[in-house]
């Protein structure tokens, strides 16, 4: 194609070539939106660029290093160009650049590695390196309808940019006083404009979008680039700019993306000038391209469990790395759900929850399960009451219902249940003074009974100690025997059950020893409802 | 039902708890209750003269120095911030019973001060009648690589036992023998 540069741009491509930059870079700094201009064999660019910069009737160039830059393969390709065409192949000096060996030792190295993009506009947007991305997808055998890539670039690249940037900026504000250094085309949307459509070919013509937001792109593809020999370009900067850059991280960690822009932003022309090279230096070697990345956005799965065990924990119970008590409900849940949807892991919450030794009967307590990077991740109602199935007959200790996927959002409802509805419980009570029916049916009476319970000392090592205000609203009673009786209470979010029925040393009041004015003691509890109407029920 | 159960709060969620003793001069013994989950109640044993007799109390005062109070003693936050931090000889508060003799309770045990017992300012008769359980002194929390260690070199219910039983045999034998001292 023919490359729609003018006359003003001659300067500009002319400097950049002599500085080391590759040809789609050039391209970048005259502003060039014209994607297919990207999207062609970089020998072409490379041609037409040197070309244009012989056309000049005035000046015709023979620089030696301008040709050699264009006309040189990108490092370590093996192009075999028409031999009609390439009348141009240049044998001769490519820029020789210092390079510190293994041994440690100085010498010298052809390089044409672009001083810019460090060669990931050259090396890394082709259909080999789209194969490469391409086979790691299909690989890990995703289910997604569109694919957004990612491209995470090294941060010393700004750095560069914006040496380039002020080196020509003079050349630039000639061309046009309107254009600013934001109007340059950045590496990574060339990158995406040549790359989006390979790695779609690649992969039988799957959509391969830019991500605009979260809703409907679900899976993610990303590639990263490091190239550890120019890390230290950016370490000028904590000098330059110090409040830009966080102290308290470790050094490898301090200088990010982010931070080194804004440090970019703020540092005057003169200062940059002082200290970085303008034209960046030449590196010796290209980037390295780090292993592709695939992530799947986390899917909800959303229902209610009952647990009838009485040496269930909710979540897996270890001290000092050593298991305490074998599964757990989430595992128990958890572990058919990791299997269909293939995925690498989960985070567990439910709407409050109860000890180990504690049952959770009637409609079973709300629960959300996040799968993390799910591999598959669409299922009919069909599927997920099979496997709503699956997880009910692989234990009696647990119960699932209502097994639902929901939006990410919908975990905030669970958690509003947990401070504001109530539960109610049923306990067997002992009493030490022998009783009979009748000393415990004003319990029945006893309405919105405020308790005022500081942090139990069951729970006081890892909680703020505080006094906490609750309510039991109702209570109903049923005689068993001299010292035994049932208590039904429905209660507060929050409340503690156990120490409002022996006390706590005294410390919630009032407690059920008061009120019986005998010692109690909680022999069983269980859970009868959490009065939270979330998840909506699943009709079975 | 046959239902074996303790009346310790502490058991009826499955965990389990440590009673261990400490023998103090002139008999005022202390006891210190320690859950799994290493947080220690500090209160009197059976044995200290408070509850003996019928004694009454006359006041119960934690301003243990000039510049120290335990009443004034503020934990901020999971980690406790702020609690006074004590060692085993701390005083945690004075008790005067009515003949007039005044008594020290000590801390017995390593730890952060969590809270004293303000319900035997307001009921001084429920430290007579429930030592162990609503009459408590102090909450304590230990350290965490100190949970284990912080008992040790206190004395077992056994161990106590035989204390108690060398005391009353000597005072049977009568004054010939000289009384173990305690």
């Amino acid at each position: 194609m023919m490359l729609p540069l003018k006359e003003n741009d001659r300067p500009i491509v002319k400097k950049l070539l002599e500085a080391g930059c590759c040809a789609r870079c050039v391209l970048r700094f005259c502003f060039l939106e014209v994607q297919s201009a990207y999207r062609q064999p970089y020998e072409d660019t490379a041609k037409e660029l040197l070309a244009f910069i012989n056309d000049e009737e005035t000046n015709v160039t023979k620089d030696s290093a301008v040709q050699d830059q264009l006309t040189k393969d990108p490092p370590s390709k093996k192009i075999k160009l028409d031999t009609a065409k390439t009348d141009v192949q240049a044998e001769g000096d490519s820029a020789l650049v210092p390079t510190v060996t293994e041994e440690g030792g100085a010498r010298l190295v052809k390089s044409d590695v672009c001083v810019v993009c460090l060669g990931v506009l050259q090396e890394f947007c082709d259909e080999a390196y789209a194969t490469k991305i391409s086979e790691v997808v299909k690989a890990e055998n995703y289910q997604f309808d569109t694919m957004v890539l990612s491209v995470s670039l090294p941060a010393q690249l700004s750095v560069r940019e914006h040496s380039c940037w002020l080196h020509v900026k003079k050349e630039v504000r000639k061309k046009s006083m309107l254009l600013d250094k934001d109007d340059v085309i950045k590496v990574k949307d060339a990158f995406k404009w040549i790359m989006q459509g390979l790695v779609s070919k690649e992969l039988g013509g799957v959509s391969v979008v830019t991500k605009i937001n979260r809703q409907t792109e679900q899976f993610e593809v990303g590639v990263g680039f490091t190239h550890p020999e120019t890390d230290s370009d950016c370490h000028f900067l904590a000098g330059a700019c110090s409040d830009c850059f966080s102290p308290t991280k470790n050094k490898a960690n301090v200088f990010t993306r982010m931070a080194v822009a804004k440090a970019i932003g703020k540092v005057s022309d003169e200062k940059f000038l002082k200290k970085f090279p303008c034209p960046p230096t030449r590196p010796a070697s290209k980037c390295v391209a780090q292993d592709v990345q695939c992530l799947h956005v986390s899917v909800f799965v959303a229902g209610r469990y009952n647990k009838f065990s009485r040496t269930l924990p909710q979540t897996p119970w270890v001290i000092d790395g050593e298991r305490r008590m074998e599964s757990s409900v989430e595992e128990l849940i958890a572990a058919p759900l990791l299997s269909s949807f293939r995925a690498k892991g989960f985070n567990f919450s439910s709407s409050g929850r109860e000890d180990v030794d504690v049952r959770t009967l009637g409609n079973g307590r709300p629960f959300a399960l996040e799968l993390l990077n799910p591999h598959r991740a669409r299922f009919n109602k069909a599927e997920i009451r099979q496997l709503q199935e699956t997880i009910n007959q692989s234990s009696d200790k647990i119960r699932v219902r209502d097994l639902q996927i929901v939006s990410r959002d919908a975990m905030g409802h669970m958690k509003e249940g947990e401070e504001d509805k109530t539960k109610s419980y049923s306990a067997l009570i002992w009493t030490q003074k022998a009783i009979d029916k009748d000393d415990i049916t004003f319990l029945e009476e006893t309405k919105e009974l405020k308790l005022a319970q500081k942090t139990p000392l069951r729970v006081l090592h890892r909680r703020p100690l505080t006094v906490r205000e609750r309510v039991i609203h109702t209570m109903s009673t049923r005689f068993l025997d001299a010292h035994h009786f049932h208590l039904v209470l429905r209660t507060q979010a929050g409340t503690y059950i156990k120490e409002f029925v022996h006390g706590d040393f005294g410390r919630t009041k009032p407690n059920l020893c008061d009120l019986l004015k005998t010692d109690t003691d909680i022999l069983e509890l269980d859970v009868e409802s959490v009065d939270v109407d979330w998840p909506p029920p699943v009709p079975e | 039902l046959a239902l074996t159960l303790s009346s310790c709060s502490f058991t009826s969620n499955r965990r389990t708890q440590t009673r261990v003793y400490i023998k103090g001069k002139n008999c005022e013994d202390q006891c210190v209750l320690q859950h799994s989950n290493r947080i220690c109640v500090i209160t009197l044993a059976e044995s200290h003269p408070i509850l003996q007799n019928g004694n009454t109390i006359k006041s119960i005062n934690y301003q243990i120095s000039a510049g120290c109070s335990r009443l004034q003693n503020k934990v901020s936050g999971k980690s406790k911030r702020g609690g006074q931090f004590l060692t085993e000889l701390a005083p945690l508060c004075r008790i005067t019973c009515t003949e007039g003799v005044e008594y020290t309770i000590y801390s017995c045990i390593r730890g952060r001060l969590l809270e004293v017992n303000e319900g035997i300012l307001e009921r001084p008769e429920l430290l007579l009648e429930k030592p162990s359980t609503e009459g408590y002194i102090a909450v304590i929390l230990p350290k965490l690589e100190e949970s284990k260690t912080v008992t040790n070199g206190l004395l077992s219910r056994e161990e106590y036992e035989n204390i108690l039983s060398k005391r009353t045999s000597s005072t049977q034998q009568g004054p010939k023998t000289e009384p173990e001292p305690c």
